[in-house]
């Protein structure tokens, strides 16, 4: 009897599983969605990667490393022509726009600034450290000059801060071990574990080279954390950082895909 | 004598109205069987075409509201997108998949409104 009625419930739990399969039907279906682009840059032939107001690593040099990274990116998407030229001494020319008194400038030539023969370079390691530098920016007759010069171009500007972090506390990871029958259990576990990255924070600045006006301005932040123990070099954390970045900067000035999954109901 | 007729009709409606509502969803269900088959083929047009058909058929049909919204975020017309998802989640408010959907189109979304500054 009471087999029989196992057996009875076991085909009634079947019929139901087969009922619920049957009636949640569905289909994955992988999807790219179109995002437009923030930026029109129908008005400009040309695009100018001015460089980069940058510091705070003597292993990378944040500055000439974005500069050949976004012409490469840009010349692959061919959104525009890319202007191969030397870069912009900004910072020498911020320093030169801000005077002894602290009053600006006139608008320099670019190919007459000349930087300091007794000086180190500028530290810079932190955004405190970039704030003097930030007027430079919102110098538009010094850009409307250079967009003269390169036959008024969309010029990319802006500072980058690639700077080492350290940090400890308790992480989350997973713990594999295998259960007695020899099946593969993951736990996660809370470790306490001395961490040391990089942390990259850069502002890319898109100026009117018909104007020196700034049309959009964008502030990033992405950071790396490994096992203090690791060795990983600053330039290979850089690119994994900037990496992470791209596409978002990309998109500001073409249209991008976004491929994901979704699912389609019956 | 009089009510007779009406009383008839009144029951011939009722009993007639769910077999109408199941050929509805029938053949709301054809439309967007056949939408999932184009849209697998890449045909999303075809497929919104379908799916659209299916929403107007029956308009309780949480999944073509669910594939619509799919396809119109494909073809990156979000608003639009989020209003068929939002249609979907308030005809099956606890489906875990219309929801799952709705929360990466939103991840997705949020980005665009971001750079749009809305």
């Amino acid at each position: 009897m009471t087999a029989r009625l196992r057996k009875t419930a076991g085909s009634l739990v079947l019929a139901l599983i087969a009922v619920l399969t049957a009636c949640t039907s569905y289909t994955e279906i992988p999807i790219e969605t179109p995002i437009q682009p923030k930026l029109d840059v129908s008005p400009f032939q040309r695009i100018f990667i001015a460089g980069f107001i940058a510091g705070a690593n003597d292993d990378v040099d944040a500055n000439m490393e974005t500069v050949r990274l976004l012409r490469s990116q840009l010349r692959n998407k061919g959104v525009m022509r890319v202007i191969d030229a030397d870069t912009l001494p900004l910072m020498d020319i911020a320093r030169q726009q801000n005077g002894a008194d602290g009053t600006a400038a006139p608008v320099p030539d670019q190919q007459a600034v000349q930087p300091p023969q007794d000086d180190k370079p500028p530290v810079i390691n932190d955004e405190k450290d970039l704030e003097q530098y930030q007027h430079i920016f919102a110098n538009t007759a010094y850009w409307k000059k250079i967009g003269e010069e390169y036959q008024q171009p969309l010029i990319v500007t802006g500072s980058i801060l690639f700077a080492p972090q350290q940090r400890s506390g308790f992480v989350q990871r997973e713990q594999e071990s295998y259960d007695p029958f020899g099946r593969r259990v993951v736990t996660p576990v809370r470790t306490y574990m001395e961490r040391k990255g990089f942390v990259l924070r850069p502002t890319f600045v898109f100026i009117d080279g018909r104007t020196g006006e700034t049309l959009h301005s964008e502030t990033f932040r992405e950071e790396v954390l490994y096992n203090a123990n690791q060795q990983t070099p600053a330039l290979s954390s850089y690119f994994e950082l900037m990496d992470r970045l791209l596409p978002a900067f990309l998109n500001t000035l073409s249209a991008q895909k976004i491929k994901g999954t979704r699912t389609l109901l019956k | 004598m009089f009510l007779r007729p009406l009383v008839l009709a009144l029951l011939l409606a009722v009993v007639s109205a769910p077999s109408a509502w199941a050929d509805e969803r029938g053949q709301a269900k054809k439309q967007v069987e056949f939408g999932i088959q184009v849209a697998q083929r890449g045909l999303w047009k075809e497929a919104i075409y379908r799916w659209e058909r299916a929403a107007q058929l029956d308009p309780t049909y949480a999944a073509a509201f669910n594939n619509l919204a799919v396809a119109y975020e494909h073809e990156g017309q979000l608003a639009k997108a989020r209003d068929a998802y939002e249609k979907a989640l308030r005809l099956e408010p606890n489906n875990s998949l219309v929801r799952q959907n709705y929360d990466l189109f939103k991840e997705i979304n949020d980005r665009a409104a971001q750079k749009d500054g809305r």
